[in-house]
């Protein structure tokens, strides 16, 4: 199972989610922004955390036009598996592959600590092993993680089943608490939270453990 | 010729820095202030000859997150 994850000028959760995609059994190249291919043969691609580009102009908005990501955009046209985490999660935006906006935290603080998510949507290969409604714990670590959708595109997204996970105390001003969404086809899956940090017993926490067990489980009967 | 750039969060997307200044401002005595909202400007250096139609395809792309910022162009 083949794993790419970029790098960004500023990344700095790459390696953290290299590991975790490796402890799962999967095989991970790094993949540098200006590259203008993908690895062939890709399962999934990982876009980390971090602060690409120093989050000038808006955070994302400079990575999401970096060489690479056009490639990352036609992966996911043509059905192909990623997850976007914190910084990750706001180039997906950014680049149009999921929707929505991150804007500045409501408390304008940054915050860094493990918060409560619960599961809305189980049926899907990053969060199959959790169950719908289920609490876990999950380090979060950011200053722009309020996410933005319009009234009418809120509704499209819950009638879809596209929140994939809520927080349980909104620490950010989230609309409809939303930290994790996923696009239509169910292949892309962006969050603020950090799965890559809560997947170690040296963490603190596993309980991201299970999502990328999840993802490897899935592919192999894919 | 120049060109300025100013993008806005849309009316109606809370801005929460806008809203630290109002209160601060309240702090300060300036009880008239009922409402601020934050942006910011850019200002570009271009060639000659440069369309504001390109400026305008600048800000779709990269200036601005069309999804909760609005923008304006003045070229100069």
């Amino acid at each position: 199972m083949k794993v790419a994850v970029i790098v960004f000028p500023g990344s700095n959760c790459d390696r953290d989610l290299a590991v975790a995609f490796e402890q799962a059994g999967m095989d991970v190249t790094m993949v540098w922004h200006k590259d203008t291919e993908l690895p062939q043969g890709l399962d999934i691609v990982g876009v980390p955390g971090g602060f690409s580009f120093g989050d000038y102009l808006r955070c994302g908005a400079i990575a999401a036009n970096s060489p690479i990501c056009k490639s990352l955009i036609a992966h996911t046209e043509r059905g192909g598996f990623a997850l976007g985490v914190c910084n990750g999660f706001q180039i997906l935006t950014e680049t149009g592959i999921l929707p929505g906006a991150l804007r500045r935290n409501a408390g304008l603080k940054y915050i860094c600590r493990t918060v409560g998510l619960r599961v809305e949507n189980a049926e899907t290969a990053f969060t199959s092993q959790y169950e719908v409604g289920q609490v876990i714990d999950v380090p979060i670590a950011h200053h722009d993680g309020n996410y933005f959708v319009t009234d009418e595109k809120l509704a499209q997204l819950q009638g879809e089943g596209r929140i994939a996970f809520t927080y349980d105390d909104n620490p950010n001003g989230s609309v409809a608490d939303i930290a994790g969404v996923i696009s239509k086809n169910r292949r892309v899956l962006g969050m603020m939270p950090h799965p890559e940090r809560a997947a170690d017993e040296g963490h603190g926490g596993t309980d991201g453990v299970a999502m990328f067990r999840s993802l490897v489980d899935q592919l192999a009967s894919a | 010729m120049k060109a300025r750039v100013y993008v806005m969060l849309k009316n109606g997307v809370l801005d929460p820095q806008g809203e630290a200044v109002r209160h601060a401002l309240g702090s300060l005595g300036f009880d008239s202030v009922e409402g601020v909202r934050q942006g910011k400007v850019i200002e570009l250096d271009l060639a000659e000859g440069t369309t504001e139609d390109t400026v305008t395809d600048m800000c779709e792309k990269l200036l601005a997150n069309t999804v909760i910022e609005s923008y304006r162009v003045e070229l100069m």
